[in-house]
């Protein structure tokens, strides 16, 4: 058993980070993530890394993929109006395949919207928000404790893919304190150190779909750009080049879901009221969950702990047995218009909620009541 | 005869710029400033943003990182921060520089981090198509100025000197030996470096502007350079229009990193 820390959601997020080895955080600060780069200045020159509070969240996100691309594991946090103002780089840490992680403590949006509040209103954003097709990996805990493993699970995905994760929490779980065991058996994954021969090396050059990129400064000069490349990372803008590349860039991901997947399911076994929901939420359908199953009723609840990829195989089998499927989020239902393109439409009820509170085990009792 | 090919990567060439253009002049200005300074070629790591200056990490043989637009320097800046060892050179235009990125430009210089930030200023949005800068002049002509140019411009050099940049220095293409001169100036400061190059679009600028050849673009760049020690002589009303040449700043002040490590590590406890 490991030692036991009383956390604040935030802080587990930097205790974990810096766990998995993240060495250079740059961010700028905004309600209500801003004690994830508050610890980050306190931890990182205690470990010999390094925090700088920069500009605006452009160039904090800027800097970090300057950092990962010089061998630093790096991360930026920050909530809505920030993420909003990160898509571009984080569209640039697709396309340049960067390993890093970007936090988003969702609140309230859009705009300034409603920094003390929760929400889940980012996960399309998480998604989609870059332009263009891409690939993307998003990870959502539950708890604390979850959070702390989680972000080091983000890492480890970030540098096996070589690919930006996108870590979403919630002001719930920023801002909440709970239990957390750290255990000592965690699985690192360090920065992949690559040789070759300089006069022929191929930063892009792929192994499994996933590029063999050096780090800058050990010896192997290589050129990096957000144009399409080919693998000397010089831009080729070639017809063929752009399909290849956005088709390899998805497999990359695509192909391994057994990896990148992770969801929870409980409750009764192929229910017939399945809850779906994500994040904080989450926990007041497990609770609704258990109600319902004392009361006799057929229930269950699917977790996704990573929403992108969506995990579609899993709940596309559970929504075939289960007569309705509940998707209850803190918005207005990003999830559950997702569904639709795999469940069966008149199976979904969609229970959204938007006034910076949380959705109740009881209305989602009695919801789930009425549509049985 | 100065060996090009030891810093170039000669399979990119022809370079994209256009025939004539200052950009191939300040490339190789840096390039000599480079090889004065002696380093290995695996310590220096160029960064560039977007726009035609930008284009120029492609074509050296250092570790490079073209960017996005306006986002080198803080690219740049946590490169420096993950490896303070390396020798962080970052080329830039006018547009990248001073409007979308001006806010890191300021900033950057205010910490004084160890960047050499060579600036192509041609006073144009050349890779687009000649849309107005920053630094177009007042009156000029281009493709979103058709009427003719109404906004002020940025004196670059003030601007760096304003934020606290620890070497300041402004050339032009028509004087190759005297801009090379200041960026290895500049790249022997340990802190933040502007070098201020002016340079001649006459493709995009140029022809919206009776200037269609190179020569008669570097040349109204020759007829208005006028070096800093020869302005202190002259009255305000003669310096309108001209290109003030010469070091404005170079002053020793503690640089960042280094302040980082001795300061916030040390009180931190920390240490690699």
């Amino acid at each position: 058993m490991g030692e036991i820390k009383f956390l604040q959601g935030n802080e587990a997020c930097a205790l974990g980070a810096v766990r998995a080895g993240l060495r250079f955080f740059g961010g700028y600060p905004i309600t209500p993530s801003s004690e994830i780069a508050e610890q980050c200045a306190r931890l990182l020159p205690r470990v010999g890394g390094r925090f700088i509070q920069m500009e605006d969240e452009i160039a904090s996100i800027a800097s970090i993929i300057g950092g990962s691309l010089a061998g630093t594991k790096s991360m930026t946090a920050t909530s809505g109006p920030g993420f909003s103002l990160m898509q571009e780089a984080l569209g640039y840490g697709i396309m340049a395949e960067v390993p890093f992680v970007v936090v988003n403590v969702m609140r309230g949006g859009p705009s300034t919207g409603h920094p003390t509040g929760p929400s889940q209103g980012d996960i399309m954003q998480a998604r989609w928000g870059t332009h263009g097709d891409h690939p993307v990996i998003a990870l959502y805990p539950e708890s604390v404790p979850e959070t702390y493993y989680e972000i080091i699970r983000a890492f480890n995905l970030a540098e096996r893919f070589r690919q930006p994760v996108v870590f979403l929490m919630d002001e719930i779980l920023g801002k909440m304190n709970e239990s957390v065991e750290i255990r000592d058996d965690i699985e690192i994954i360090p920065r992949r150190k690559i040789e070759g021969d300089p006069s022929r090396y191929a930063p892009y050059a792929m192994k499994e779909d996933i590029p063999q990129t050096a780090n800058y400064g050990e010896g192997l000069r290589f050129h990096v750009t957000g144009l399409f490349h080919d693998e000397t990372g010089f831009p080729d803008v070639s017809g063929d080049n752009i399909q290849r590349s956005i088709d390899r860039m998805f497999r990359k991901i695509e192909e391994h879901e057994d990896v990148i997947g992770k969801w929870e399911e409980t409750g009764t076994v192929d229910p017939d009221i399945l809850l779906v929901s994500v994040g904080t939420q989450a926990r007041s359908a497990k609770m609704a969950c258990k109600e319902l199953n004392r009361e006799g009723i057929s229930a269950g609840v699917f977790r996704p702990v990573t929403v992108w990829p969506f995990p579609e195989k899993r709940l596309a089998e559970l929504s075939r047995k289960a007569k309705k499927v509940l998707i209850i989020e803190m918005n207005k239902g990003q999830l559950a218009d997702e569904c639709r393109k795999f469940i069966d439409g008149d199976k979904i009820i969609a229970l959204n909620q938007l006034n910076s509170e949380m959705i109740s085990p009881r209305e989602i009792i009695s919801t789930a009541k009425g549509v049985l | 005869m100065f060996d090009y090919s030891k810093y170039l990567r000669m399979d990119k060439l022809p370079h994209i710029w256009c025939y004539g253009c200052g950009n191939g002049i300040i490339l190789k200005g840096a390039v000599r400033a480079i090889d004065k300074m002696g380093w290995d070629k695996d310590s220096v790591m160029a960064v560039s943003g977007i726009g035609c200056s930008s284009r120029a990490t492609g074509y050296v043989d250092f570790n490079s990182l073209h960017t996005l637009h306006g986002r080198a320097i803080p690219y740049a800046t946590g490169i420096k921060m993950s490896r303070p060892d390396l020798n962080v050179i970052v080329f830039t235009g006018d547009g990248d520089a001073t409007a979308i990125g001006g806010n890191h430009f300021i900033h950057a210089a205010r910490r004084n981090i160890d960047l050499t930030v060579v600036l192509f200023n041609n006073n144009i949005y050349g890779m687009t198509g000649g849309q107005y800068s920053p630094t177009t002049p007042q009156g000029y002509f281009a493709s979103t100025a058709p009427y003719g140019h109404i906004d002020p411009s940025f004196d670059i050099v003030q601007l760096a000197m304003g934020s606290g940049a620890t070497f300041v220095a402004r050339s032009t293409v028509a004087n190759p030996r005297e801009m090379e001169k200041f960026i290895h100036e500049g790249l022997k400061n340990k802190g933040f470096s502007l070098i201020e190059v002016v340079s001649n679009c006459h493709e995009r600028f140029g022809k919206r502007n009776k200037m269609k050849s190179p020569y008669e673009m570097i040349e109204w760049i020759r007829s208005r350079a006028v070096s800093k020690v020869k302005a202190e002589t002259m009255e305000p009303e003669e310096l309108e229009g001209k290109i003030i040449t010469g070091i404005f700043r170079q002053e020793t002040r503690p640089e960042y990193v280094e302040a980082y490590d001795s300061f916030v590590m040390q009180k931190a406890g920390g240490g690699n």
